[in-house]
């Protein structure tokens, strides 16, 4: 544990990670009264039920889908793919900063992560789910979607393994399964502190059964931390390939825009951009309304605006070797395609974009900035809406303008792609709020190896 | 009625430090049938208590590498020999294609046995143990360090144990009942 | 009393049902919906007490016949439903098949009878093949020559017109279903009325007719009634053409053109190379024939007032306002000694006129010059002048016999049936088939005239209850040419005999039988007329046998015409042109002109031809008012705004299509739509512009004035993009293309930027193990964009028809386009043709993505679709550089309409809803082919081959010009094999490393070297 004291004594230099004065108990019931002891406030049923109806709507727009077909969005020949893509490609790349905080800073003895991992892995996995339903969704006839799983059939016929459609199927569900586990292996201790607290016989016995009898035996302890180190060393690979199988989609396929090198690295680059920001859209008013301004402190707003400034960066870096190289290369497609970035009908969507990723981050290298919530809590959101366009620009522009200019088109979304993609934003708070009422948002037990109380020194 | 056997002897303690100066010395003193129970991971403890065997790495390795065959060879056969067919003019064995999903399930198998295995060392789920018969065992999952010395052991004998355990400054000894 | 009334209130509460109801439900509901809709509403309460209370009064006042009419279409309609239901009705009397007599009929095996279609007069021989006696596909009579196994559109569209379920379905009285027998009766009581006067009161009018049977039949019923008029007329009449023969020679000749002796060609806004003009299959098939840059290539100049594809295959073109035609026909005529004088050297086309001078001038008897049908006779005039000037007469033109039986001038004939009617000289008006009250010139009222007119008794035959049907008392419903028995003289007046190809679906009666009803036989079958006649004609004992093989060729021997000798008579005209008083450069020009897709507005219900793009705007379902860019500048006009165009006080509104190459001050319209009551394609698409067009200026006139209405419309294109320069100043090496010259020095141009096989990371798949690897040749320099090709696939494949909203939003389905791209001056630009289907890539980009392997590659080489297995994803279209995919976005098949179910072609699956379909090479037709080489092999067991040319895909056997061939790449005797090999030979975006299957040799021009520099 050592190493870890040292980086609370070296935050303690500069915005703690935890506000002193905690002990093990006052932790324990700070955190778990959230769940245990609040009154269900109104707030929270007014923003479950919003959530609720609209996903509902979700619900309706899919049921009309199923009905009539894919001709209710805007696609067309040329542009195949519309928001369906472009929502999941989003919704995966928000999908990468849980597993990246839970995983790779724990590899990296990032403690102050502690305090955000647990809800930002819910965040996650939510994402994920969100982004789950547009691939099936957007074939031409969703209820035959399960022929790109490989499994014995009568026609005897397998996936076709070239396809980056079949490599999405395995990573994004090897992601999620990976991500719940990690998520679920992180909350038995808790649960086991929720059991013996609750006072509701019903409440206990839930979280007694989920538990599964922890009882924090050293041996236990000993297995379980090889296991979740194993498990992190096993995702950070996993969570860097997710999105850059996503990114192959577009790179395997030969549409100019399409068609570049440059897409893994800097798409997991956006990936982890837009996580943060999601993040920081959740735990900015998550830490007010429950007060836990003491966990989630300004450091943890610092790291992350420090993070989000990094990843702006390298995603800035790939439009700008995409354009140098459409310059560059001589290849008159590339070149075609520039030009239509800048002049072209979606001209405008391109500039946006660069506007919000590129220009208005920028502010954070001010530190008043990086530590005022409010300010923060909007430059996530432009850049969220950044990140959304990048994807629209990558899928509909590329496709609006290709080789053959007789087969040149545009995309206009209609109300059903308008729906979906609320629908799911809708889905995913509905998730996020349930998630805060009946588990601890923050992982208890690695709080208290925060406390200087929790070292052990050596006789 | 019959009283019930006992199961075995626990101490509780106040901080970590305290635990695993007592569960060392426990272990010292030549007791084996021994554990120790904390609301967070110590990772002195498992060393205290005489734990080394850990076998869950090995478990997650053999995991991965047999999702990492069957990611492969599952496509090689489909690909190649139940239903070779011409895509795209690309050769039945695309190996390069087929990395990603090889990899993908390499991931997946190590995970899950790294997660189920864990799970399996550790004898969960287990909704009934007897320390939880201990009314103050439920603050081992809030501020409270327990070591128990189980009735098992050959050097444990009711009352011997008790005031070895005393000797160690325990805030509270009970007995744990079978 | 009051509880009565209040329990009747009870019984049907507030929901009365009119016919003005059903009118509307049944309006509203299209397609699949109207049969469903027919069901309930024929069920429902409110209708059985609609019926109630119409009957008994109903019946007198016929005059509503709209709503009448309505209430009738639900009748006929379910009618047709028990009729149709598994009903494929073999004709009653022996017909000849072409490959095989009908007894050795074979399940599953199709057959091929020989007919003819019939448009304006001018037969289309054609094969048909019939699946089970359901005609299925239209192909042209290889053994005829003015066919040679082309088609145009219109006859290769003519099969839906047969199914179309709009059709008129029975006889009907005054509104009312009635019997031959009935309608029989009643047309013998007004005949035997005008007996006594000679008949003095009847009239007939009839469309333009070729027909020696039917020719023969009229003058049998006038020596019956020698004071009765026929009358003739259509809307693409060819007035001008006769009355310039007429100035020329004395007499109505019949012009033929012979473009493969031809080494320079001139066409005074002459459309030779679409369907509508007299032979142009043949003269396609002729031109392409000389537009071989290795051998001896012809050169064609085009002046012209509207951008079409003839203007388009151009080695030089001269757009010019059809005023100014005239003065250039006077200039050409002076210049080359024919005519007399007319000074050009002032005006801005000198420079084109003295090269096409001295090119005519240097190519006697090997030049032609051509006029186009709605130049005035003068131009014609000139143009025989010319002709006859330059010794082409003989060699590159003939005059025949017309075609025509009754060669009269249609807007006179027409007129002097209006004053008639006026006049209240007319008692029965027969009016067999055309639509007058439609199109005919809005000058002389027509419909009025019928509706106000005190005719006694008004006859329509016809296909249709439209616009004209809804007039006239009694309205027989005709049989369409696939039912009927008739003949017809093609363009080169070979008489083809036209056979039924299924017993009439509606009891139809033909225009033969029609006729024999007004003799005075009324049961006479059409085959027992034409057979009669044909007997008379060659009497004898070998008749038997000669009508068989009539019958099996499809055309009668030796029955075109032969040449005639006509002399030129002294040049009956001005010193100079008769300068419109109007047609200085700024007044506004109105042209009026047949569409390229719905013809007159005959086809105008016929969902192919509406959604068959335009050749030069791509357009569908809409006319639109054509102008070129620079007038667009000039007036502040946008694509899509909409104008009023005013002429002579008569006003039409619709929207601007800004059109590359049309001349300045002048705007095109095309006739044919804004019907009234065309069925479910036609009715209210497009704007109708008859309403503009007068007996003085039928095709176009001076002196229009044109003003934005300020709103906008919406028209859908098929097309993205009309220039392969995009923005950033790349150009794509789309269509290649060179002169002669640049051709002879660098050969190999077309290969540029084609990367070598070895460029890849895999070892390529060995086709060469197969015996048969499929490709496809076409070539650009043949290619006129006579869009045969769309219709054809879409026949054969059941390809659907999507409608215009679907088409705006990007969805059309066709698997074969034909790409129009223009460049350099947006005024006069110089335009291609590219027809893509799909390239067959060996490396194809849509296969390797397909997560389901529901595209994959075929020994042979065939990039197969396998509809089962998709499930939509579309990402396959996406990596299709060549975007030739089509995706099914909704249930765009029809899979309830009865009519079409009979239509479809059995080999090829009918495809639904979420489904990814493309080109497949007419993968059903080398199955075929195989299979019968198999089974001929077995026979005579030795190991079969598909022979070169005896396999051909719908695309390549429709094509007028022979610009596609397909066949089998690994046998290097083949066509295809051989034209691969040649220079002009390149793969559409060859440097994606795709090695498409489909390859195109480049476009060659042979331009003047005078006009190039």
């Amino acid at each position: 544990m050592a190493d870890r004291l040292d980086e609370v004594e070296v935050a303690n230099k500069r915005a703690p990670v935890i506000e002193p004065g905690y002990t093990f108990g006052s932790i324990t019931d700070k955190i778990s009264s959230i769940v245990l002891t609040r009154p269900t406030s109104l707030g929270w049923v007014v923003g479950f039920g919003a959530g609720f109806l609209v996903t509902m709507m979700l619900l309706f727009a899919l049921g009309y889908l199923f009905i009539k077909g894919t001709g209710i969005w805007g696609i067309n020949i040329p542009i195949g793919w519309g928001f369906a893509i472009v929502n999941f490609v989003w919704w995966i790349g928000i999908g990468h900063a849980g597993t990246l905080i839970s995983a790779i800073l724990l590899l990296l003895r990032q403690s102050w992560r502690n305090s955000i991992n647990r809800f930002a892995e819910a965040m996650a996995l939510f994402a994920v789910a969100s982004a789950g339903i547009f691939p099936l969704v957007h074939t031409g006839r969703p209820w035959l979607a399960y022929w790109m799983v490989p499994y014995p059939n009568t026609m005897n016929y397998w996936p076709q393994f070239r396809s980056p459609l079949v490599w999405d199927v395995f990573a994004v569900s090897t992601y999620f399964t990976i991500s719940l586990l990690f998520w679920f292996i992180g909350l038995i201790p808790d649960l086991a502190t929720l059991r013996d607290r609750a006072e509701n016989k019903y409440a206990r016995m839930s979280y007694g059964l989920l538990a599964m009898g922890w009882r924090g035996s050293a041996r236990h302890w000993a297995r379980y931390e090889s296991a979740y180190l194993l498990l992190a060393g096993l995702a950070t690979p996993l969570v860097l390939s997710v999105h850059t199988v996503v990114s192959f989609d577009f790179a395997v396929g030969i549409v100019p825009g399409w068609h570049t090198t440059i897409f893994p690295p800097y798409f997991v680059a956006g990936a982890i951009y837009s996580g943060f920001a999601m993040v920081l859209m959740l735990a900015i008013p998550i830490r007010k309304i429950y007060n836990l301004e003491d966990f989630i402190t300004d450091r943890h707003l610092q790291n992350s605006a420090k993070v989000m400034l990094a990843t702006g960066w390298i995603v800035a870096y790939g439009y700008a070797i995409e354009a140098f190289s459409g310059w560059y290369g001589g290849n008159r497609y590339d070149q075609a395609l520039l030009w239509n970035r800048l002049h072209g009908p979606y001209a405008s969507v391109y500039w946006m974009l660069l506007i919000c990723n590129i220009f208005i981050p920028q502010v954070l290298w001010i530190r008043k900035m990086r530590t005022n919530p409010v300010w923060l809590f909007l430059i996530s959101f432009v850049i969220l809406v950044g990140m959304w366009l990048e994807r629209f620009v990558i899928v509909v522009l590329s496709l609006s303008r290709d080789f053959v200019t007789s087969s040149w088109g545009m995309y206009y979304p209609t109300r059903w792609d308008w729906m979906t993609y609320f629908g799911t934003i809708g889905m995913f708070l509905t998730a996020m709020f349930l998630f805060v009422r009946i588990l601890p948002m923050i992982s208890i037990f690695e709080m208290r190896t925060l406390l200087p109380e929790a070292e052990v020194k050596a006789e | 009625m019959k009283r019930v056997p006992t199961y075995g002897i626990m101490a509780e303690f106040a901080s970590a430090q305290d635990l695993v100066v007592a569960a060392r010395h426990t272990h010292e003193a030549g007791y084996r049938k021994i554990d120790a129970f904390s609301p967070f991971p110590v990772e002195e403890l498992a060393d205290a208590i005489g734990f080394h065997k850990n076998s869950v790495p090995l478990v997650t390795l053999i995991g991965a590498i047999v999702g990492g065959l069957t990611g492969y060879l599952m496509q090689y056969w489909m690909a190649v020999v139940s239903y070779p067919v011409n895509v795209g003019g690309r050769p039945y064995h695309s190996w390069p294609s087929f990395i990603i999903v090889t990899f993908e399930m390499t991931i997946l198998f190590g995970g899950v046995s790294a997660v189920f295995g864990m799970l399996a060392l550790n004898g969960l789920p287990m909704p009934y143990h007897p320390v939880f018969n201990v009314p103050r065992f439920a603050l081992a999952s809030k501020d409270r360090f327990f070591l128990i010395v189980f009735a098992t052991d050959p050097k444990y004998d009711a009352n011997g144990t008790r005031q070895f355990l005393e000797g160690l400054h325990a805030r509270s000894i009970s007995e744990v009942p079978g | 009393m009051e509880n009565g009334k209040s329990k009747r209130e009870d019984v049907c509460p507030s929901k009365k049902l009119n016919r003005a109801d059903v009118e509307r439900q049944l309006t509203e509901t299209k397609g699949p919906e109207y049969w469903r809709s027919l069901e309930e509403l024929a069920g429902s309460p409110e209708f059985q007490d609609m019926l109630h209370r119409e009957f008994p009064k109903g019946a007198s006042e016929w005059v509503d016949s709209v709503s009448r009419r309505g209430f009738l279409r639900l009748m006929g309609a379910s009618l047709a439903m028990a009729g149709m239901t598994g009903c494929t009705k073999l004709p009653v009397q022996e017909i000849v098949p072409y490959v095989r007599q009908p007894e050795q009929l074979i399940p599953g095996v199709a057959m091929y009878y020989a007919t003819a279609f019939t448009l304006s007069g001018y037969a289309n021989p054609l094969l048909v093949e019939s699946h089970l006696g359901r005609p299925t596909k239209i192909e042209g009579n290889n053994l005829h020559p003015a066919s040679l196994s082309g088609t145009d559109v219109f006859a290769q569209a003519s099969i839906l017109g047969m199914y179309d379920p709009d059709r008129s379905q029975a006889i009907t009285h005054l509104g009312d279903v009635d019997s031959w027998a009935a309608f029989a009766k009643e047309i013998k009581g007004a005949l035997a009325a005008q007996k006594t006067l000679g008949g003095a009161g009847i009239r007939i009018l009839t469309q333009t007719i070729s027909s020696p049977t039917m020719k023969d039949q009229m003058h049998a019923f006038l020596a019956m009634y020698p004071k009765a008029k026929w009358h003739v007329y259509e809307p693409a009449n060819r007035d001008n053409v006769l009355e310039g023969a007429k100035l020329a020679f004395g007499q109505p000749v019949e012009t033929r053109y012979d473009f493969s002796k031809a080494d320079v060609i001139v066409s005074l806004d002459a459309d030779f190379l679409y369907a509508g003009f007299p032979g142009n299959t043949r003269y396609i098939r002729d031109f392409a024939s000389r537009r071989n840059p290795d051998a001896e290539m012809s050169r064609l100049y085009v002046v012209e007032s509207t951008p079409s594809s003839t203007g388009v295959k151009a080695d030089h073109r001269l757009p010019l306002r059809a005023v100014e035609i005239e003065k250039f026909a006077f200039a050409l005529a002076n210049d080359l000694g024919a005519g007399p004088t007319e000074n050009v050297a002032s005006v801005e086309w000198a420079k084109f006129f003295d090269a096409v001078v001295k090119d005519l001038g240097a190519h006697k008897e090997r030049c032609v010059v051509v006029a186009g049908d709605h130049q005035p006779p003068v131009v014609h005039e000139l143009a025989h002048a010319i002709n006859v000037q330059l010794g082409n007469v003989g060699k590159t033109v003939v005059y025949t016999d017309p075609v025509n039986a009754n060669p009269v001038n249609q807007t006179e004939s027409l007129r002097d049936l209006v004053s008639d009617m006026r006049a209240g000289n007319v008692d029965l008006l027969v009016i067999m088939g055309g639509n007058p009250v439609y199109d005919a010139p809005a000058d002389l009222g027509f419909g009025d005239c019928v509706k106000n007119s005190k005719v006694g008794l008004r006859v329509y035959h016809g296909l249709y209850e439209n616009e004209t049907a809804e007039l006239c008392h009694w309205n027989v419903n005709e049989a369409h040419y696939l039912e009927a028995w008739s003949d017809a003289r093609a363009y080169d007046g070979m008489v083809s005999l036209v056979q039924p190809l299924i017993a009439p679906l509606y009891a139809g009666k033909s225009a033969h039988e029609m006729l024999s009803a007004l003799i005075g036989v009324s049961d006479a079958s059409g085959y027992d007329i034409v057979r009669g006649y044909w007997q008379k004609q060659n009497a004898g004992p070998e008749f038997e046998a000669w009508w068989r093989k009539t019958l099996n060729d499809g055309f009668v021997e030796g029955s075109a015409y032969t040449p005639k000798v006509v002399s030129l008579k002294p040049l009956s005209l001005p010193a100079a042109p008769i300068v419109d008083a109007n047609s200085d450069a700024n007044s506004l020009e109105i042209n009026l002109r047949r569409d390229p897709s719905v013809y007159d507005g005959q086809f105008a219900n016929n969902g192919w031809l509406q959604e068959l793009p335009k050749p030069m705007s791509k357009l569908t379902w809409d006319n639109a008012v054509l102008m070129g860019p620079r007038m667009a500048d000039r007036e502040g006009i946008k694509t899509m705004d909409v104008v009023t165009l005013e002429l002579g006080g008569r006003k039409i509104t619709g929207p601007v299509w800004i059109q590359a190459g049309h001349p300045d001050h002048s705007v095109t319209v095309h006739l044919g739509y804004g019907r009234r009551k065309a069925g479910r394609a036609g009715t209210g698409a497009g704007f109708d512009a008859y309403a503009l067009r007068t007996t003085n200026a039928l095709w176009f006139a001076t002196g229009g004035k044109l003003t934005k209405t300020g709103d906008h419309y919406q028209l859908a294109s098929t097309q993205g993009y009309q220039t392969m320069d995009t923005g950033d100043g790349a150009t794509r090496p789309l269509v290649r293309e060179a002169t002669l010259e640049e051709y002879r020095k660098e050969p190999k141009f077309a290969k540029e930027d084609e990367p070598p096989p070895t460029l890849t990371l895999y070892p390529g798949f060995d086709y060469k193990k197969s015996p048969d690897a499929w490709g496809m040749t076409i070539d650009l320099n043949a290619c006129v964009g006579c869009n045969n090709c769309i219709v054809a696939c879409q026949s054969e494949n059941n390809i659907a028809v999507v409608g215009k909203e679907q088409v705006v939003k990007g969805r059309h389905m066709h698997w074969i386009r034909v790409d129009a791209y223009y460049q350099g001056d947006r005024d006069s630009p110089k335009a291609h043709f590219q027809p893509v289907p799909c390239m067959q890539c060996e490396n194809a980009p849509c296969e390797l993505v397909c997560p389901v392997g529901a595209t994959v590659h075929s020994s042979e080489g065939l990039n197969d679709m396998v509809y089962n297995r998709c499930v939509g994803t579309r990402y396959c279209s996406n990596n299709c550089p060549y975007k030739v995919r089509r995706f099914n976005f909704l249930l765009f098949q029809d899979w309830e309409t009865p009519q079409y179910k009979l239509m479809r072609n059995p080999d090829v699956s009918v495809r639904s809803r979420g489904v990814m379909e493309k080109c497949t090479y007419c993968v059903q037709r080398i199955t075929e082919r195989r299979i019968n080489a198999e089974t001929a092999a077995v026979r005579e067991n030795r190991d079969f081959k598909i022979e070169d040319g005896s396999l051909q895909t719908a695309c390549q056997q429709s094509c007028p010009a022979d610009a596609i061939v397909f066949g089998n790449i690994n046998d290097p005797t083949s066509r295809v094999a051989k034209l691969k090999a040649l220079d002009r030979n390149y793969g559409l975006l060859a440097d994606l490393n795709t090695r498409p299957r489909t390859t195109y040799l480049a476009e060659i021009r042979n331009p003047n070297p005078e006009l190039e520099a």
